[in-house]
């Protein structure tokens, strides 16, 4: 019963991934995203690693997928931005891309198959994992913090209402504002 | 605690590969500067995906440390992204990526 959930869950994740990266309307492909995100916490949770699952949910579909909406929003895009992406996304555009790609994922499936190895079965606790993650890799713990406090910093910088450029002058005209 | 499911490795490291290639396909293929970074987010999901699997194998919770790991750089990059998306539209007054093209790239 489980195998038959994750390989469901599976199949889910490719789909609207696939579905996320090929929409034209931004908001749309961030609904795919989710459901992406959100079957990947299932397949976590499937592998023994709950506590994953729910950080994928809470931070993952929760927090960046906010993020995201958000700046959908302030950008405003509206139904112009379809047109728009109809004209960039020509089939000379993505067809050089897919071909390499899909060799590389030949070449990657080729090399999976090499090896046979099942999953262990058993289930990581929460608690297992705080002890790995403040034990051993405390220094880990510390480097993320400051890259943390690195993305404060430029998120705060960036998020500016705007940036005057030094060299030329650069100053936004007042109807953007 | 439910049980964890008996499968293949290989099935889940096959399911993070196309998952990443996916991404890989979005940055290359889309120019709106908003599907590149819903793209890295697919890809950075993935290699999670992949820690989670290689963990889960060896039944260690090296993997899931990893995987807050990919999650906290996730985090700041998109911070930063989303950042210099907004700063792009209102100097370049478009998400086309082929616009900010002045250091000749």
């Amino acid at each position: 019963m489980n195998l038959i959930l994750f390989y469901l869950a599976a199949a889910i994740s490719l789909g609207s991934t696939i579905m996320a990266v090929t929409r034209y309307n931004p908001s749309h492909g961030l609904i795919y995203l989710i459901i992406s995100l959100l079957a990947s916490a299932i397949i976590f949770y499937l592998l023994g690693a709950p506590f994953a699952a729910v950080l994928e949910i809470v931070i993952y579909a929760g927090a960046i997928m906010v993020l995201f909406v958000f700046v959908i929003m302030m950008l405003n895009l509206g139904a112009r931005g379809d047109e728009t992406e109809h004209r960039w996304l020509n089939p000379a555009m993505w067809i050089g891309p897919s071909v390499l790609c899909v060799l590389l994922l030949g070449e990657v499936v080729y090399i999976l198959l090499q090896t046979q190895q099942t999953l262990t079965g058993a289930a990581i606790s929460p608690k297992a994992v705080g002890l790995e993650l403040f034990g051993p890799y405390v220094l880990a713990v510390e480097i993320s913090s400051m890259l943390l406090l690195a993305g404060l910093v430029g998120g705060y910088h960036l998020g500016r209402r705007f940036l005057v450029d030094a060299r030329s002058g650069w100053v936004p005209d007042e109807a953007d504002q | 605690m439910m049980e964890a499911v008996v499968v293949p490795m290989e099935h889940g490291l096959l399911l993070a590969g196309f998952l990443f290639v996916i991404g890989l396909l979005g940055v290359m293929a889309r120019r709106n500067v908003i599907f590149i970074l819903m793209s890295l987010e697919i890809m950075l999901n993935a290699c999670g995906l992949a820690f989670i699997v290689a963990g889960s194998a060896h039944g260690e919770a090296d993997g899931q440390v990893m995987f807050m790991i990919i999650l906290t750089i996730a985090a700041a990059e998109v911070v930063v992204g989303l950042g210099l998306v907004l700063q792009a539209r209102r100097r370049f007054r478009t998400l086309d990526i082929d616009q900010a093209s002045q250091l000749g790239g």
